[in-house]
């Protein structure tokens, strides 16, 4: 009820915001990073100068050209342009980090809070050990034995990297809820008689969000390289997919000579991954409160 | 008149790696309707520990807690909701007890969407009132806590903690956070709420000159158990306990007429000793000017000096030899 201020209140807000997340230049180049990478991705088809050249497409004519006015970074060994299958890339990195994060942060966050609101219980020692097990295996080791023994696919790789991403998470939030629990305004909540689903997503959560965000800002990086790095021993996308990892390891066959081939792609990773990890310290930023 | 509250018997231990804590040892008292009891004591004498043994925070290792005559020694999840409604408390330090991510609108509504009180446009109207109550601005209901004074966010904790009507509140040591002029200001507020909604104050203090003003009956607390317990005029004027009359001369007065009604001089000694590992017999023994050989080996009895007036002291054994 008091949740929806005025336009101008907002404003105030948004302004408020942008003041404290842009104090940090480091940060402004990273969104910068992302959303640059985010607009490339979402109008793809529109700016890519060879659209056609994202699938199956050969033009063997054109093949193992260097970086030049028509193709700006060069064209790999069928002939496509490279700089239109990194704006596909793009496409598919951003979904795999997307869609593992948002299949791995609901369910990490939740059972975090639990265990850490119920410090001390059977509970607690039920999911932490459990997140142990998870935590034992690296999520690129998982994903490639998945993906060796069923097919390799993206879909399976994203699964394989979700199963095993969610307990850092869970860890994240229970360090910080289990220590939550204990102020003063969890009691207040307490004793005057709200529920634990208040206690839990209302007075504890929001106190948690800014360490989540930084955290998923992070791990979109991670999910990006490890799913490239998966891609590259040829177990992710597959050809024709463009996919960043798969195009690295492509011209990565042909280096040093036709060096293109696999540097842009790979450049074009490094400033993702980079930009989604300048953007985690600026989230940092954005929800720290000032004293007045 | 009937008590609201009665502590009867109230022992809280906690189990530590290095020992049991004997925070609260078997303590007992009570406290009427409209009544401020001002259990005051050093750090570690165990005031806060039965402040939140009473509030639910803590459950009672044993003894009794009744409110108006209903046995409530269990935590506060498992007690009714109407029980929660008429007891409320008021932290120490308003810097902590708010949610630094809620707003003060939000905050003051929780309690009222929590026991259901009204409409939303009928608790929108209740927060304002509390917060006019209050004597804050209406528009603060947008406001972060940290976006407030600290004075101000108490006078927000109080808000909250009467939103519901309550009839006992436990205020733990409500001011000792805040800057001095503010204090007189919180305490006139409260000694004004107490009169208007006849409000019971169980008030944790450790700053015993504040409690002249604002209680109707003091207790002392030292390691766990009272040393004297008295109506506030009898307490200050004629103190029995050694350690009352310790504490009451380490008040600094600023005037000749204050230092003539003072106690004589007593220099106070010692530290407060550990709760893990309390002397035997009179707590107090230790640091006490006029002990002698039983206050080692026994603990000692409550006495009833006067009307009210409750010593727990061997050298006030029987009545006569006063």
């Amino acid at each position: 009820m008091f949740k929806s201020p005025q336009w101008q209140r907002r404003k105030e807000g948004f302004r408020r915001g942008w003041y404290k997340f842009s104090r940090n230049p480091v940060s402004v180049v990273g969104l910068f990073f992302v959303l640059l990478v985010s607009f490339l991705a979402a109008f793809a088809p529109y700016v890519a100068p060879y659209p056609e050249h994202a699938g199956r497409f050969v033009n063997f004519r054109e093949a193992s050209q260097p970086p030049s006015l028509r193709h700006l970074c060069g064209t790999d060994v069928f002939g496509r342009d490279i700089l239109s299958r990194i704006f596909f890339g793009f496409r598919y990195s951003l979904m795999m980090g997307v869609v593992v994060l948002s299949l791995v942060v609901p369910p990490g966050v939740i059972l975090g809070l639990i265990a850490g609101y119920y410090r001390g219980t059977w509970i607690e020692t039920l999911i932490m050990r459990v997140t142990d097990i998870f935590l034992a295996v690296p999520p690129l080791i998982l994903a490639l034995a998945v993906c060796s023994v069923l097919t390799p696919s993206v879909f399976n790789a994203m699964m394989a990297i979700s199963l095993m991403w969610w307990p850092w998470y869970t860890r994240l939030v229970y360090g910080l809820a289990s220590s939550l629990k204990h102020e003063f305004f969890v009691q207040a909540a307490e004793v005057t008689g709200a529920s634990k689903f208040h206690i839990l997503f209302r007075e504890i959560l929001p106190n948690c969000v800014s360490s989540i965000f930084t955290k998923m800002s992070l791990d979109m990086g991670w999910v990006i390289l490890i799913g490239s790095a998966l891609s590259f021993v040829g177990l992710g996308a597959q050809p024709p997919t463009p996919d960043l990892g798969t195009m690295v390891a492509d011209g990565a066959k042909y280096l040093p000579d036709q060096w293109w081939i696999a540097v842009f792609p790979a450049l074009a990773i490094m400033i993702t991954v980079l930009g989604f990890n300048l953007l985690g310290d600026g989230f940092r930023d954005l929800f720290a409160l000032e004293e007045i | 008149m009937e008590p609201i509250l009665e502590i009867k018997q109230l022992k809280k231990y906690f189990v530590t790696s290095r020992g049991t804590v004997r925070a609260v040892d078997v303590i007992s008292f009570d406290l009427l309707p409209g009544e401020t009891l001002g259990l005051v004591g050093e750090s570690g004498s165990g005031k806060s520990t039965t402040a939140y043994t009473v509030i639910g925070i803590y459950a009672p290792t044993s003894g009794k807690i009744l409110f108006r005559g209903r046995d409530i020694s269990v935590p506060v999840a498992k007690r009714p909701k109407s029980l929660k409604r008429a007891i409320q408390i008021v932290f120490q330090d308003p810097g902590t007890s708010l949610n630094p991510r809620r707003t003060i609108g939000q905050i003051l509504e929780l309690p009222l969407k929590v026991h259901r009180i009204g409409t939303r446009e009928e608790r929108r109207r209740r927060v304002a009132e509390l917060l006019r109550m209050v004597e804050l601005p209406e528009d603060y209901i947008y406001k972060a806590p940290h976006m407030l004074g600290g004075g101000e966010r108490q006078m927000v904790a109080i808000a909250r903690a009467l939103a519901t009507e309550p009839e006992l509140v436990i205020l733990d040591e409500p001011t000792s956070a805040l800057d001095v002029s503010i204090q007189a200001k919180i305490i006139n507020m409260l000694i004004q709420f107490q009169k208007e909604m006849n409000l019971a104050y169980l008030f944790i203090t450790h700053d015993l000159s504040l409690m002249r003003n604002v209680a109707h009956r003091v207790a002392i607390m030292y390691l766990g158990k009272i040393c004297e317990l008295a109506p506030a005029v009898e307490f200050f004027e004629r103190p029995y306990h050694p350690y009352t009359k310790m504490l009451l001369s380490s008040i600094p007065v600023v005037s000749e007429e204050e230092e003539k009604v003072k106690p004589e001089k007593i220099v106070s000694k010692g530290e407060i000793p550990s709760p893990v590992n309390p002397p035997p017999g009179c707590r107090f023994h230790t640091r006490c000017m006029e002990r002698n050989g039983i206050c080692s080996e026994a603990v000692p009895e409550v006495v009833e000096v006067g009307e009210g007036h409750l010593v727990w002291c061997h050298l006030y054994g029987k009545k006569e030899e006063r």
